[in-house]
């Protein structure tokens, strides 16, 4: 140690033209970490915090206690959510790239994470997502052809055009509105809970944010307010290791896991491997039991990697190698499952290709679709004066107006 | 009816909602077993139970995020926030969530809180305890924010903010909770039980979200304000002996533009007063709004009364505060004026 005080600025272990090291993340094989009894008093699971829940391992068997024995049809089913979210986004990339759509943001690398906590859930229970749980959408019905809607805000879009892309909602799947400011829908996510154990009902809410917006002072009050009230909610951190260009040490990732976020207010934490979709599945149902038995929160860290770029707006190689996510000790999470599937003998890189040439067909019908409701270039427009409405529940005088104006200026 | 202050109204309005309507919950902190720092919530624990009325965490953004949610669960939540100088660390969650949910997701998902926060000075609190935020409020989309000056319309408005389905900033003037205050300091204290308005019903009505209200008719000037300084602006005009028409806006926004209009059309002279610092205060929004409406019939410039651009400073408070000589110079300007 120094004996002068000094300012520690933190570094990734790696920026482009290095070697990728992924040798500060703390892994544990697969099967290692016990399943508690989900009536365990945290003081008794801090462990469950540090270590990494897997259930697949490198021969890509499921192993442990924590292997959930999904049925392979279920898992077939998983892997065919799994691979619509990844489609879905190359033709929305590409969308962008064309000048059809002014933003867009993929989940590569991290879709376990949407479709395995989605199949933990039950319908009842609502989903406060972040930008990047569009997995999670998809899983509770929100057709691929409302999302390209949304993402050009046409004539078919749910927001009514008032929203920039990927900023979805769905009240019938309840899934909440994607705000924009990142990690305001974690007290959301526990208000509601609170009411639900108010109403003396068993839906349990779950939340998202990133590793970085855990910095967020909404983080941070959600946890005191779940913990304090002991809220039916699982408050989840995807930890994809970037925030933009700012690497996991910059919402402080450097000496203690997210997981262990809520330890000194006795909310239980499990890191789990967030690219093993059996695992996710598992930690999430286990934390959803707990929840819905009246054993409050669980914060839960998955650990993946942002195997694409933040957005359509940055490029990953000037703040980080290019080769990164090759050299992921967690992998991908659509071949690991995949890889499993074969391993049980219930799946083939012919049915995978297939079922990749099947959803690509599926998303350009759905394209298609969506482009004849308008685009922000051509085709059937928004009426603009459209504007003032759902500001209010009835729109007031001086907002008619402003509509009157408006239209007078557009005849 | 029944005499009331206006603790003892706000409490009477919520007593009434959480008794028709069993959404209704309170959040907030010491509004659970202690009943309020202004005793506001007292006894409602006791009466609905500790599920309904909830002391929360120290944790403004933690209060109006959790109320967002709750009120997304199908709950109607009343969140306190002990000191309007508080609100800042929850702005965010008010100006971000709970004001555009309904626009932003396409009238899919709407939150009916209600905020209710003390606000104003003149119970020496300094900077961190007298301030007048309103007007930040006024300027965001999708709320409605409130001020009432009396125990009539602050159980009626009450009653109104908690059954809008859209959110609404209530704020209450801390100063006249126990009585009406006319702006000196050196007099006793009055309380509610001379005044008109401290006639309430004890039961359910409702005083409308989007309609100012003229407390005094007169013919020589407008004076249009909201708040403590209603009682103020009273004692000025009877001080000076003008025959000034008064409206307490009650609504600062959505604004109820044409009963401010009116009456300045018909005495050609306005002053616009609060006590919130001058400018950009809203102040500033109702002189906008008044020359646009009525330009042509006014003899004379539009006068602000208001708190200087000074933090509330604490040995200073009466200084500060825009007492009745403030009023009064500022009638002499408009009425001297050609």
């Amino acid at each position: 140690m120094s004996t002068s005080s000094r300012l520690h600025v933190p570094h990734p272990s790696a920026r482009p033209g290095e070697e990728p090291d992924f040798s500060y993340l703390h892994l544990a094989p697969a099967g290692a970490i016990d399943r508690p009894s989900i009536d365990a008093a945290p003081r008794d699971i801090e462990h469950l915090s540090t270590e990494l829940v897997r259930v697949l391992d490198d021969k890509h068997r499921a192993v442990g206690p924590w292997h959930p024995n999904l049925d392979p049809a279920e898992l077939q089913v998983a892997l065919r959510w799994i691979t619509m979210n990844r489609i879905m986004d190359e033709r929305l990339w590409q969308a962008q790239r064309q000048g059809k759509i002014s933003f867009y943001m993929q989940a590569t690398g991290e879709e376990a994470v949407s479709i395995g906590q989605g199949m933990a859930l039950r319908p009842g229970d609502m989903c406060f997502p972040s930008y990047r749980n569009q997995g999670l959408f998809l899983y509770r019905g929100v057709k691929p052809f409302e999302i390209m809607c949304q993402c050009l805000s046409n004539t078919g879009d749910m927001c009514k055009g008032r929203q920039m892309p990927i900023m979805y909602h769905s009240a019938k799947g309840n899934v909440f509105s994607i705000s924009g400011n990142l990690g305001t829908q974690y007290p959301h996510a526990v208000g509601w809970a609170m009411a639900s154990a108010i109403k003396g009902e068993d839906h349990v809410a779950a939340a998202w944010v990133g590793d970085g917006s855990t910095a967020e002072a909404d983080f941070h009050h959600a946890l005191t307010f779940a913990a304090v009230y002991q809220a039916p909610v699982i408050l989840n951190v995807v930890n994809n290791q970037w925030a933009i260009s700012t690497f996991q040490g910059f919402a402080g990732g450097e000496r203690k896991p997210f997981a262990a976020r809520g330890l000194g207010l006795g909310i239980p934490g499990i890191r789990v491997d967030g690219n093993d979709l059996l695992a996710v599945y598992a930690v999430t149902l286990w934390a959803a039991e707990r929840a819905r038995r009246g054993g409050g929160p669980t914060l839960i860290e998955h650990v993946t990697y942002r195997g694409g770029a933040h957005s359509t707006s940055d490029d990953p190689s000037k703040y980080r190698p290019k080769d990164e996510w090759a050299a992921f000790p967690l992998g991908d999470p659509l071949e690991r499952l995949k890889q499993h599937l074969i391993t049980l003998g219930h799946w083939s890189d012919e049915r995978q290709d297939a079922l990749e040439k099947e959803l690509r067909a599926e998303m350009l019908v759905a394209w298609k679709e969506a482009q004849a409701l308008g685009t922000m270039i051509d085709g059937p427009q928004l009426d603009p004066s459209t504007m003032f409405d759902d500001v209010y529940a009835v729109t007031p005088p001086h907002l008619e107006k402003q509509r009157a104006q408006l239209l007078a200026l557009e005849d | 009816m029944a005499q009331m202050n206006m603790i003892q109204a706000v409490r009477s309005a919520l007593d009434v909602m959480m008794n028709k309507d069993k959404t209704v919950v309170i959040l907030g902190q010491d509004v659970g077993y202690f009943g309020g720092v202004f005793r506001c919530t007292d006894g409602l624990q006791r009466k609905y139970g500790e599920h309904r009325v909830i002391d929360a965490p120290i944790a403004e953004g933690g209060i109006i995020g959790a109320s967002i949610g709750m009120g997304v669960n199908g709950l109607r939540p009343v969140a306190e926030i002990q000191f309007a100088d508080y609100i800042y660390p929850g702005l965010d969650q008010v100006v971000s969530e709970l004001a555009r949910l309904r626009y932003r997701s396409g009238g899919e998902f709407f939150s009916p809180v209600t905020i209710r926060t003390p606000c104003g000075g003149g119970i020496r609190g300094g900077q961190t305890h007298s301030q007048s935020p309103e007007a930040l409020f006024t300027h965001i989309s999708g709320i409605r924010t409130v001020m009432p000056s009396n125990p009539y319309d602050a159980k009626g408005l009450l009653i109104s903010a908690i059954e809008s389905d859209d959110p609404v900033v209530f704020f209450e003037p801390k100063r006249i909770y126990n009585g009406p205050f006319d702006g000196d300091p050196n007099k006793p204290a009055v309380s509610w039980s001379a005044h008109p308005k401290g006639e309430v019903p004890e039961g359910h009505y409702t005083v409308p979200l989007d309609k100012a209200d003229v407390v005094r008719s007169g013919s020589a000037l407008t004076i249009v304000t909201y708040g403590t300084l209603v009682h103020v602006a009273q004692a000025a005009a009877d001080l000076t002996g003008v025959d000034a028409e008064i409206i307490d806006v009650r609504t600062l926004a959505p604004l109820d533009i044409d009963t401010i209009s009116e009456s300045v059309r018909k005495t050609g002279r306005c002053i616009v007063a609060h006590e919130a610092t001058r400018t950009s205060g809203f102040g500033a929004e109702l002189a906008a709004s008044i020359q646009e409406t009525c330009f042509y019939y006014l003899e004379a410039p539009i006068e602000r009364v208001a708190g200087w651009d000074t933090p509330y400073p604490h040995a200073f408070e009466w200084q500060y505060f825009p007492g009745q000589k403030r009023f009064a110079a500022a009638i002499a300007n408009v009425m001297e004026a050609a």
